[in-house]
């Protein structure tokens, strides 16, 4: 290891290159992306752009056909999604990806249970310590009057908030979130978004999130990554990269 | 969005796995301590109710995950069959041994197929265990050696080196079968409860996101089917102790159909519900065989689809985790 550098400068993330077709659609090409501890970066672009792309190649659940992925300065390219949480990454879904037949304070003692490595075969699950823990993680995400309820019976934005606090349980170092205020009432979207970084900033955590909303965007975000056909297309501060006309014309359709 | 301060205080009951636990071994204790007053063709009846019970317990293993075995016949015949050879050849007597080897040989007969069927799901696995244990027929009706088509005989066993007298064996089998039972509900209970029990009811519901959690989906899988032919194969061990004789037909596909059967009308959310199901299975064998002999199977046709209409989940939603059962209307 080098000299200690100065801590905002330590890249978490570096993607070179990254490449992904499906059949005749490019989905990405030539990727490249370094992200810096602590950062928070929205991924921005219209539909079919290539952000969920992005971090399904991220995360392991896609292959890229060519470039690299490294995290701190391991090579986590192409490897299994789980082992790549294992290494501190975890995500959310733009549709959450939950446990519906469960409570909700089940899904959250699933996630912890998921996280040992050789979980236990007569440990209780809803041991008192577990419970406490989930109690608490539910509690940052206001999620706590939910914990009884049935997953499937619960509204669209309690799924959304549950799925984010589920990815949590690792105590991850890398968190991205795709689209966490997507079908969420535009009333609730600044509120909701309160939620997940007030929650967030009790650890020193790096975030991704793609966002569709340009006013949470600049409200959240450090920087702004522009998507469009699978190509990044800016990459800089919010104000520098929402004015830029490649982003006005392709990703928020102010500029014709 | 509500703040925090408003929130309800959250009582948590933890859903006492103890308190089931002692409502089992209570069970238990009541089954042997009426045994003697009862006549000897109901603690037979219980006897391979408990014992067949344990090979359905082994499909709850599988369900739990998502998952259901139509050829759970194949680690019963296992069980079963390493049973009375460590008896006949061995010279192996004692009944608790004998039970351990049985369950043993199944799990032993299961694990190199497990990374390979841990892969499949639905109608596939259902159709692969189905396939393993026809296979397992055949060879058993062709083995001349293991008796053919009509297996073997086996004597009675010992109990901590005490021969059995023939008219003391059923009275001894029967508590034992309990216990033994019991012993594995109890256990299966444990593990359901346990974070890897867990893990399956969530390998059921949602695999994708198994994995992103940072757990094995096929290991998962994988530890369920070893682990539902141990039990199996302890099943099959009792159900040949006390019937004194083992044949092809465990194997055979009606057999395995039986034990589907008691496994969905038991349900996969109570482990004693398991045991009921196989009990009102034994008693509707015995009473429609006696009746009705050429329409039993009608019999027991009627009866799952009452079920399936009307409890859903099976007949343990009559009384475990109310509330999950309530189908909240509106999304899924
Ligand atoms: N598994 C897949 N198989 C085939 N095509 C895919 C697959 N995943 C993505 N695509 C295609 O790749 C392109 C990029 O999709 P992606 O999901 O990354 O877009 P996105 O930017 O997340 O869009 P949205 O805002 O609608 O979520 C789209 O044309 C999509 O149809
Ligand atoms: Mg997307």
């Amino acid at each position: 290891m080098s000299a200690t550098p100065s801590q905002g400068s330590i890249p978490v993330l570096r993607a070179t290159g990254l490449e992904k077709r499906f059949g005749a659609v490019v989905a990405a090409t030539e990727v490249c992306l370094e992200v810096i501890a602590g950062e928070r970066v929205s991924l921005i672009g219209s539909n079919g752009a290539g952000k969920t792309t992005f971090v399904n190649m991220i995360t392991g659940y896609i292959k890229p056909d060519a470039g690299s992925i490294l995290l701190d300065d391991r090579d986590i390219t192409g490897l299994e999604p789980r082992t790549i949480n294992r290494m501190g990454v975890a995500r959310s879904f733009q549709i959450p990806q939950l446990y519906a037949e469960l409570s909700v304070l089940d899904n959250m003692l699933v996630a912890t249970a998921c996280q040992d490595r050789h979980p236990s075969f007569w440990r209780q699950a809803r041991s008192a310590d577990a419970v406490e823990r989930a109690l608490a993680l539910l509690a940052r995400f206001n999620l706590l009057e939910h914990a009884e309820q049935r997953v499937a019976g619960v509204p669209g934005g309690i799924r959304k908030l549950l799925d984010i606090a589920m990815a949590l349980t690792v105590q991850p170092r890398l968190l991205l979130l795709d689209e966490p205020t997507s079908g969420v009432s535009v009333e609730e979207k600044f509120p909701m978004m309160d939620i997940v970084m007030h929650a967030l900033e009790q650890e020193v955590m790096t975030v991704l999130f793609v966002e569709h909303d340009m006013d949470i965007v600049e409200r959240y975000a450090d920087r702004v990554v522009a998507f469009y056909s699978g190509r990044i297309i800016a990459n800089d501060t919010p104000q520098i990269a929402l004015a830029a006309p490649d982003v006005r014309r392709y990703v928020t359709g102010t500029l014709h | 969005m509500r703040s925090l301060i408003n929130d309800p205080p959250i009582k948590t009951p933890p859903p006492g796995v103890q308190r089931k636990l002692i409502t089992g071994v209570a069970l238990i204790a009541l089954l042997i301590a009426v045994g003697p007053f009862l006549p000897k063709w109901l603690t037979f009846l219980i006897t391979m109710a408990a014992s067949h019970g344990l090979v359905s317990l082994g499909i709850i293993f599988l369900m739990r995950g998502g998952v259901v075995s139509f050829g759970q016949g194949l680690v019963f015949a296992i069980g079963g069959y390493v049973a009375a050879l460590a008896f006949v050849k061995l010279g192996f007597t004692d009944a608790i041994g004998l039970t351990f080897i049985g369950g043993l040989g199944a799990a032993l007969v299961a694990l190199p197929f497990a990374p390979l069927i841990a892969r499949y799901r639905g109608i596939f696995f259902a159709m692969l265990t189905l396939a393993l244990s026809m296979v397992v027929y055949g060879i058993l009706v062709k083995t001349d050696v293991l008796g053919g088509s009509d297996g073997f005989n086996m004597g009675r066993p010992t109990l901590f080196g005490q021969q059995l007298a023939d008219i003391l064996s059923g009275y001894v089998l029967y508590p034992l079968t309990v216990v033994i039972s019991g012993a594995v509900a109890l256990a299966a209970r444990v593990y359901f409860d346990s974070p890897r029990g867990l893990i399956s009811l969530a390998v059921r519901d949602n695999e994708l996101r198994v994995e992103y959690l940072g757990a094995s989906v096929r290991q998962t899988m994988a530890i369920n089917f070893v682990l539902a032919a141990f039990v199996g194969g302890i099943g099959g061990a009792l159900t040949v102790l006390s019937l004194g004789h083992v044949n092809p037909d465990f194997s055979y596909w009606t057999t395995s159909g039986e034990f589907v059967f008691v496994a969905i009308l038991g349900g996969y959310h109570s482990v004693l519900a398991v045991f009921v199901a196989s009990t009102v299975l034994e008693i509707v064998r015995s009473f429609s065989g006696l009746y009705f002999p050429d329409t039993w199977q009608l019999v027991l046709g009627v009866f799952l689809l009452t079920v399936i209409r009307f409890l859903p989940h099976g007949i343990g939603s009559l009384w475990s985790n109310r509330e999950l059962f309530k189908r909240k209307g509106g999304e899924k």
